[in-house]
């Protein structure tokens, strides 16, 4: 029998850029294909080639042999072809069966059958192992239960042959991810192929069977996951070797800095409840914990974002009261949200407008008047000592990558000169390359003598980064770890554990 | 089905079609994209100039300067209505207030300077400090109370429109007896150019370099953009919003100050519909009702292309009624301009 999918030689030019060129992959019924490659390897373009919402300009799709012209949205959908993107697509207000069937609804006439409605979504969440309700409103719902609605809507189509997921962990927790896992293991016994993107190595070798690499646009070659190193895989996306010590830091001094920030017992009626840690400075504190474990809700309920309840501050031993981020600033208290784009810069904005934000206020001329010279000389000294690409400081932030985004958040701070600076999932969406990059700098930053606190979901990076590591669980402090103490199965094992036995 | 539809029009909009070069479609819209910002000014620009030439061709009485002089002076209310309210809008608020407000702050100044007989500059200010008290209850509505700015400038709308009625007990209120008020609006420092339409621009431009130059106008671009963000960065957003609709109040102040000179009288059932036509003004002007985008510039251009049509649609003798729908016309236009250049300029179209 011939191959599920078959793609030949795709190409596709944008204006400046090949985005895609000459690219080949196989899929295989019954196989999860990895798709890896640095941002803009051309991953993205591929899949919406696929999906119908790009033309390519060159290049041959075979399905079961046959050769097929997708060229629109709904053709892909007839052949078989569901896709999943990065950022979902659904309508919060509706409910899971709304959406699932949404242009598809079972009518008599002009009537809905609500009822009807209701039972098909049973049975296809049934046959999934999906444990929701047809009639739990989706905005009511986690990411995680949100993504297996999209699944189930892709999978409703009862002809789906080919799925694509793009990233589909990258909101969702490790305990959310193995169920997601255990679904991706039942469509691909029942023959489904499925390409998966994602950045996330250790996922890979969970679900994987095959590995395609891109970079720049280039087909590199396919690997089976069970003859390649990670390594391997890594210096076939970066074209390079990279000694990516996974392993926890060496160099760690015995801690012998002023103590920068000191949090006892901070508590909010949400979550929180008696977090205490010390920050020293030039230190790196990692935080780890799951996903809801309360770690950007430390952050945040810290600088005053969110009300606290409970429990004081002190920095540089005294003791003070954050009523609100720009206390915290002041104070010289740094965030670096986990969301970049909603929280952390304005997209339509320059360069320079996001670098200047948070040191305006000290920068101004009598009057109220701006110092736009000043502030673009600052802004082109961090674009050169923080190696952000962009063509000027008057690009509109929104045009450049992902890694290069976060390094205008961090120009913000560093422009206003904090002393404390709080990385929320500072990784997370780019490269492997950046990512290099983005470490340097924390290590350089926690050299100087600035106190860091890092939050992080991927364990691999709090074991390298870390001078310290404190654990969450639940919204609480569940140990507080020293590299040599540390690895992924300590963490592991203190961000599981279950204190509402003891809570209560 | 509407949203099906809408998804494939985007795709359309999007993909090049078969026949097309891509290199071409991509050269369009990376103009589109270079050009930015300014592009709907450009086309404001464009299309008052074109008005004039076409109105200039259809009738003879349309290029004197008695009429321009009358077109300036039409603009100068609506016009200054706008210039504050631009400030609002670009923080991704709106004001409903502006109309009824502005005729609070006519009826105060009248009663100041007729029932209270104070001298006149004391007229003026009060009536623009009444206009900066109700931005100021707006502001705070908004920032502190957390009201959608929709909500709460409504009700503002209303007690301002009921104010205005009571305390003048629902009848004009003439300044016959204030000497030199009219001279506000109607004076001509400069021969042929009413004071009203230097009152216009002496604000705008101070207006402009407000929005670009200072960080009033750096915050209200930057909460428009993203609030949170904003926020986050350790900046007071409560107080700027606060100070930005106080700003769009001294504006209605002046406007009704202006308004009232214009008329020589306060006419407490005046008022309602001005704020719509302000705030058609801005948008006309290229400003964004999502935030974070706009200028002072493209909405005097945006006021100017208002009172060109109607002024050269009463020329050539067309109804009231259907000038109004003229106006309402080149709104839906310049929303329809102002998507149409965000879609190509994000290039996607799937957001």
């Amino acid at each position: 029998m011939s191959q599920l999918l078959t793609v030949e030689g795709i190409s596709k030019g944008f204006p400046g850029v090949q985005a895609l060129d000459g690219v080949n992959f196989e899929l295989d019924r019954g196989e999860v294909l990895a798709l890896v490659g640095e941002n803009g390897a051309g991953k993205s373009t591929l899949m919406k080639i696929l999906s119908g919402i790009y033309t390519m300009d060159s290049g041959r799709i075979a399905i079961d042999g046959d050769e097929v012209d997708v060229n629109d949205p709904k053709v892909a959908q007839k052949l078989g072809i569901s896709i999943i993107h990065q950022e979902m697509n659904l309508m919060p207000h509706l409910t899971v069966a709304q959406n699932i069937y949404i242009g598809r609804e079972p009518r008599t006439g002009p009537w809905l059958r609500d009822g009807e409605l209701n039972r098909r979504t049973k049975q296809l969440l049934e046959g999934l192992n999906i444990h929701l309700r047809p009639s739990q409103v989706v905005g009511d719902l986690t990411v995680a239960s949100q993504q297996m609605v999209e699944i189930a809507k892709a999978l409703s189509y009862d002809h789906t042959k080919i799925l694509i997921m793009d990233e589909p962990t990258s909101a969702i927790s490790i305990s959310e991810t193995q169920v997601l896992f255990g679904l991706i293991r039942s469509l691909r016994d029942r023959g489904v192929g499925i390409v998966y993107i994602s950045h996330r190595m250790e996922e890979l070798r969970q679900i994987a069977d095959r590995v395609t690499v891109l970079r720049d646009g280039q087909y590199v070659g396919t690997r089976r996951m069970d003859e390649v190193s990670d390594d391997e895989i890594i210096s076939m996306m970066v074209g390079r070797e990279i000694s990516a010590g996974y392993s926890s830091r060496q160099d760690v001094p015995a801690h012998t800095g002023e103590l920068a920030l000191s949090v006892r017992s901070l508590s909010t009626k949400k979550l929180l409840r008696d977090v205490s840690f010390d920050l020293h400075k030039g230190e790196i504190l990692g935080f780890a914990g799951l996903m809801g474990a309360g770690r950007t809700e430390t952050a945040r309920a810290l600088i005053g974002a969110d009300p606290v309840s409970g429990g004081t501050v002190a920095v540089n031993g005294k003791e003070v009261r954050i009523s609100g981020p720009e206390v915290a600033v002041r104070l010289g208290i740094g965030y670096l949200p986990e969301d970049r784009k909603r929280h952390g810069l304005m997209l339509e904005q320059d360069v320079a407008f996001n670098v200047a934000m948070a040191s305006l206020s000290s920068n101004k001329a009598p009057l109220g008047f701006l110092r736009e010279g000043r502030a673009r000389k600052v802004t082109d000294r961090f674009i050169k000592a923080l190696r952000i690409k962009t063509p000027s400081s008057r690009t509109m932030v929104k045009t450049l990558s992902g890694g290069n985004q976060q390094k205008v958040v961090i120009a913000k701070w560093l422009a206003r000169d904090c002393d404390v600076l709080i990385f929320d999932e500072p990784t997370r969406g780019i490269d492997v390359g950046a990512k290099e990059e983005i470490y340097k700098l924390l290590n350089d930053l926690a050299d100087e003598g600035k106190a860091i606190i890092m939050i992080s979901s991927e364990l691999p990076e709090v074991l390298r980064l870390s001078h310290r590591i404190v654990v969450m669980s639940q919204g609480r402090v569940t140990g507080t770890l020293t590299p040599d103490k540390a690895d992924q199965e300590s963490i592991m094992k203190l961000a599981t554990q279950n204190i509402e036995d003891v809570a209560a | 089905m509407t949203t099906q539809r809408a998804e494939d029009l985007a795709d359309a909009g999007t993909q090049s079609a078969p026949g097309e070069s891509v290199a071409a479609e991509a050269a369009r819209s990376g103009r589109f994209a270079a050009l930015g910002q300014g592009l709907q000014q450009v086309l404001a620009f464009g299309t008052l100039i074109a008005l004039i030439i076409v109105f200039t061709i259809a009738s003879p009485k349309f290029l004197t300067i008695t009429n321009l002089s009358s077109i300036l002076l039409s603009t100068a209310v609506i016009g200054i209505l706008a210039v504050g309210t631009t400030f609002v809008i670009i923080t991704g608020g709106i004001d409903l207030s502006l109309g009824t407000a502005m005729t609070l702050c006519s009826v105060v100044t009248g009663l100041l300077l007729t029932d209270a007989g104070l001298p006149l500059p004391l007229g003026v200010l009060g009536g623009i400090a009444m206009g900066a008290l109700i931005g100021l209850i707006n502001g705070f509505n908004v920032a502190v109370l957390g009201l959608p700015p929709f909500i709460a400038t409504l009700s503002m709308m209303l007690v301002a429109q009921g104010l205005a009625l009571v305390l003048s007990g629902v009848k004009p209120i003439y300044f016959t007896t204030v000497d030199g008020f009219s001279k506000i609006a109607l004076g001509e420092i400069i021969p042929k150019v009413p004071n009203a339409v230097l009152v216009l621009f002496g604000l705008a431009i101070l207006a402009g370099i407000i929005l670009r130059k200072t960080i009033l106008g750096r915050m209200t671009y930057a909460i428009g953009s993203n609030e949170e963000a904003t926020r986050l960065s350790g900046i007071n957003t409560r107080r700027w919003v606060l100070a930005i609709y106080t700003l769009a109040g001294v504006a209605t102040g002046v406007a009704g100050v202006v308004l009232a000179a214009r008329l020589n009288s306060a006419q407490p059932q005046l008022g309602v519909g001005y704020e719509l036509q302000a705030i058609a003004a801005v948008i006309i002007g290229g400003t964004s009702l999502l935030g974070g985008r706009g200028s002072i510039l493209g909405t005097v251009i945006g006021a100017l292309i208002m009172s060109v049509l109607i002024n050269g649609l009463r020329i050539l003798a067309i109804q009231t009624e259907w000038q109004t729908v003229v106006v309402g016309l080149v709104v839906l236009v310049a929303v329809f301009a102002d998507n149409l250049r965000k879609r190509r300029a994000e290039g996607g179209g799937h957001r």
